[in-house]
C-alpha cells in the first residue's frame, strides 16, 4: 500500500510536471500570436496573418528563426553571466507555477491526484521568494553586456521590482489574514463557488494594488521603463540576439501567464464558477475544474494586451512616486482595515465594504496630495528625480 | 545514508563552497552572487530541518531584497575588479591573521570535541510540525517574544526615520 501510494506520487507528478512545462510553452507561443494579432486589431490592422490559418503557426516560424540566428557573444561582454543571465531570467519565471493549483482533483483507479504539483505549506511565501529572484536576470544581464543603455535599462528595472515587490506582498496580507492559510489550494478553496464570495471583492484596494504591481514585475506597459525602445534602444537584453534573446521573451510572457495563474488563484476564485466545477463525476469534474481556471487565466491575460496597447509609458519620477506613495498607502491601508473590522465583526461583507471605503478616501487624499506637490512640466526640481541619479551611475 | 543526510551533505558543501568563493572571486559582482549560492543552501538547510518558515523569508529578505540592493549598489559605484593590496592594504594585515588563526583553533576545537560528544550526535531535531512552523513563529512573537519584537520594530522604525532625514535635506544646508 505504501510503496503504490509513492509510485502514484511520483508517477503523477512527472506527468503533471511535463503537463504543465508544455502547457507554459504552448501558452507562450499563443500569447506571442494573440499579442500581435490583438494590437493589429486595436490598431485597425492586420498583423501576422500569412502562416497557417490566420497566422496561428507565426510564433513556430519565430522560434525556427531564432535557433537558426548566429548565437552572437560580443567581445566586451562578461561572458559567463552573460550566457547565465537569460536562464536566471527564464527559471524563476517557470518555477513559480509549482505551487499554483489549476483545478480540483482528478480520481484515476482510485487514486485521488490534486492538479496540482506541489501544495507545499508556505505557497504564498514561495511565490513571493522566486518572484523576488526574478531580478537577478535582468540586473547581471544588464551588468555584464557592458553597454551603457542596458546597464541603465537594468538600473530601472531593479529598482521598479524592488519597489513593487513591497507592494505585491503587502497587497496578499489581506487575503491570508482571512484564509489563515498560506496554502494557495485553502485560498482556492476558501473563495467559495460564487463570485459575490471571491476575494478581489472582499479586498478591492489590495486586488487593483496587487493587479499594478504585478504589471510592473513583468516589466509590461505601462511599466516598460527597462526596455523604453525611444530611449534605451531595447533596454537590458539590447546586447542579446538569437536563443539568448529568444529566452529574454519568453520570459516576458512566462511571467505574464503565471501572474495571472496566481491572481486567479488568489483574487478571483482559483477553479470555481458558480458550482460548475462539481458537475459530472470525479474524472469530469477536475477536467472541468481545470477548463475554468484555464478560461479565467486566458480572460485575464487578454486584459494584459489589452492595458498594453491603452495606456501610456510612465515616465521614471512617476513610478516611483506611484510605486512609493499612492499604492503603498492603499495596502497598508488595507491591511489595517482588513485586520480591526475582521477581529471585530467576523463578517466578509463589513471587511469588503470597510476595505473599499476606506480605499477610496486613502486614494483621494494620497492622489491630491500628490497632485500638489507634482514637479511642474519643466522639470526644475530635478534634484529630487531619480532619473539623474540612475544617470550618474555610467559616468 | 538516507536522503535527508544526502541533502544535508550537499546543502552544507554548497554552502561551503559558496562562502570560500565570496572571498576568493577579485570582482565584487561573483563575490555577491557567491554569498547568494550561500543564502540558497542555508535556505535548504533550513528546509530540512522543518523550518519552512525561515527557509522561506532567508530567501525573500536575503537573496531576493538585501543582495539585490547589494548588486545594485556595486553596479551603480561601478566597481571594478578589487586588488587585494589596495582593498586589505598593510593596515589590516596582522589583525586578519591574528583572527584567522583564533577561528582556526576554534574549529578544530568544535571539530574534535563538540561533534564527537553523543549528547548533541543522538539529540534529536525539535518536531515543529511543518504545517504549523508559521503559526507557531507568529504566536510566540505575538506573546513570549513580544518585547524584543517590538524593540525590533522601533530599532527599524529609527533607521527608517534616519534615512528619510538624510535623504530629505535640501541641498542648501
Amino acid at each position: 500500500m505504501e510503496n503504490s501510494q509513492l509510485l502514484v506520487l511520483i508517477l503523477s507528478s512527472i506527468v503533471k510536471v511535463l503537463f504543465i512545462a508544455h502547457l507554459l510553452i504552448i501558452g507562450v507561443m499563443a500569447m506571442i500570436w494573440s499579442e500581435r494579432r490583438v494590437s493589429g486589431w486595436m490598431q485597425d490592422r492586420l498583423g501576422p496573418n500569412r502562416v497557417g490559418f490566420q497566422g496561428i503557426l507565426q510564433p513556430i516560424a519565430d522560434g525556427i528563426k531564432f535557433l537558426f540566428k548566429e548565437d552572437l557573444i560580443p567581445d566586451h561582454v562578461d561572458k559567463p553571466l552573460y550566457v547565465l543571465a537569460p536562464a536566471m531570467v527564464l527559471i524563476p519565471a517557470m518555477v513559480t507555477i509549482a505551487v499554483v493549483p489549476f483545478g480540483s482533483s482528478i480520481t484515476v483507479l482510485g487514486h485521488e491526484i490534486p492538479l496540482q504539483i506541489a501544495d507545499i505549506n508556505i505557497g504564498v511565501l514561495y511565490i513571493l521568494a522566486i518572484t523576488s529572484l526574478g531580478v537577478y536576470g535582468v540586473v547581471l544581464g544588464a551588468w555584464a553586456s557592458n553597454n551603457k543603455y542596458s546597464l541603465l535599462g537594468g538600473l530601472r528595472s531593479s529598482a521598479q521590482m524592488i519597489s513593487y515587490e513591497l507592494t505585491l506582498g503587502l497587497a496578499i496580507i489581506g487575503v491570508l489574514m482571512l484564509t489563515s492559510s498560506l496554502h494557495l489550494r485553502a485560498i482556492a478553496e476558501a473563495q467559495g463557488a460564487y463570485p459575490w464570495h471571491w476575494n478581489f471583492l472582499i479586498h478591492f484596494p489590495a486586488f487593483l494594488a496587487f493587479v499594478t504591481a504585478m504589471f510592473a514585475e513583468t516589466n509590461r506597459l505601462p511599466f516598460d521603463l527597462a526596455e523604453a525602445e525611444q530611449e534605451l534602444v531595447a533596454g537590458y537584453h539590447t546586447e542579446y540576439s538569437s536563443m539568448k534573446f529568444a529566452m529574454f521573451f519568453m520570459a516576458e510572457y512566462m511571467h505574464m501567464i503565471v501572474g495571472s495563474a496566481v491572481t486567479v488563484t488568489l483574487f478571483l476564485g482559483g477553479w470555481h464558477f458558480f458550482g460548475l466545477e462539481n458537475i459530472g463525476g470525479p474524472v469530469w469534474s477536475g477536467i472541468i475544474s481545470f477548463g475554468i481556471f484555464f478560461v479565467k487565466t486566458a480572460i485575464f491575460l487578454f486584459v494584459f494586451i489589452w492595458v498594453r496597447w491603452t495606456l501610456p509609458r510612465f515616465r521614471y519620477d512617476q513610478l516611483m512616486n506611484f510605486g512609493w506613495k499612492f499604492l503603498l498607502p492603499i495596502t497598508l491601508t488595507s491591511i489595517a482595515v482588513t485586520g480591526t473590522l475582521w477581529i471585530t465583526t467576523g463578517s466578509r461583507l463589513v471587511v469588503g465594504i470597510g476595505n473599499a471605503v476606506a480605499g477610496f478616501i486613502v486614494a483621494s487624499i494620497v492622489a491630491g496630495l500628490l497632485a500638489m506637490d507634482a514637479p511642474k512640466p519643466a522639470m526644475q526640481d530635478s534634484d529630487n528625480q531619480l532619473t539623474p541619479t540612475a544617470l550618474d551611475a555610467i559616468e | 545514508m538516507n536522503a535527508e543526510q544526502i541533502l544535508f551533505i550537499l546543502f552544507g558543501a554548497v554552502s561551503l563552497v559558496g562562502a570560500v568563493a565570496v572571498i576568493s572571486f577579485r570582482h565584487p559582482i561573483y563575490s555577491a552572487l557567491s554569498l547568494v549560492v550561500t543564502f540558497f543552501a542555508q535556505a535548504g538547510l533550513f528546509l530540512l530541518l522543518g523550518a519552512h518558515f525561515v527557509a522561506a523569508v532567508q530567501v525573500i529578505v536575503y537573496a531576493g531584497a538585501i543582495m539585490v540592493l547589494f548588486l545594485f549598489v556595486i553596479m551603480l559605484l561601478n566597481l571594478g575588479t578589487l586588488s587585494v593590496k589596495g582593498a586589505i592594504g598593510g593596515k589590516l594585515k596582522g589583525f586578519a591573521i591574528i583572527l584567522g588563526i583564533l577561528l582556526a583553533i576554534e574549529g578544530i576545537y568544535i571539530a574534535t570535541n563538540v561533534l564527537n560528544d553523543t549528547a548533541i550526535a543522538s539529540a534529536q531535531p525539535a518536531t515543529a510540525s511543518p504545517e504549523t512552523t508559521t503559526y507557531h513563529i507568529g504566536e510566540l512573537l505575538f506573546s513570549k517574544y513580544l518585547l524584543p519584537f517590538e524593540v525590533t520594530s522601533l530599532i527599524l522604525l529609527a533607521a527608517l526615520i534616519g534615512v528619510i532625514v538624510l535623504v530629505k535635506r535640501s541641498p542648501n544646508d
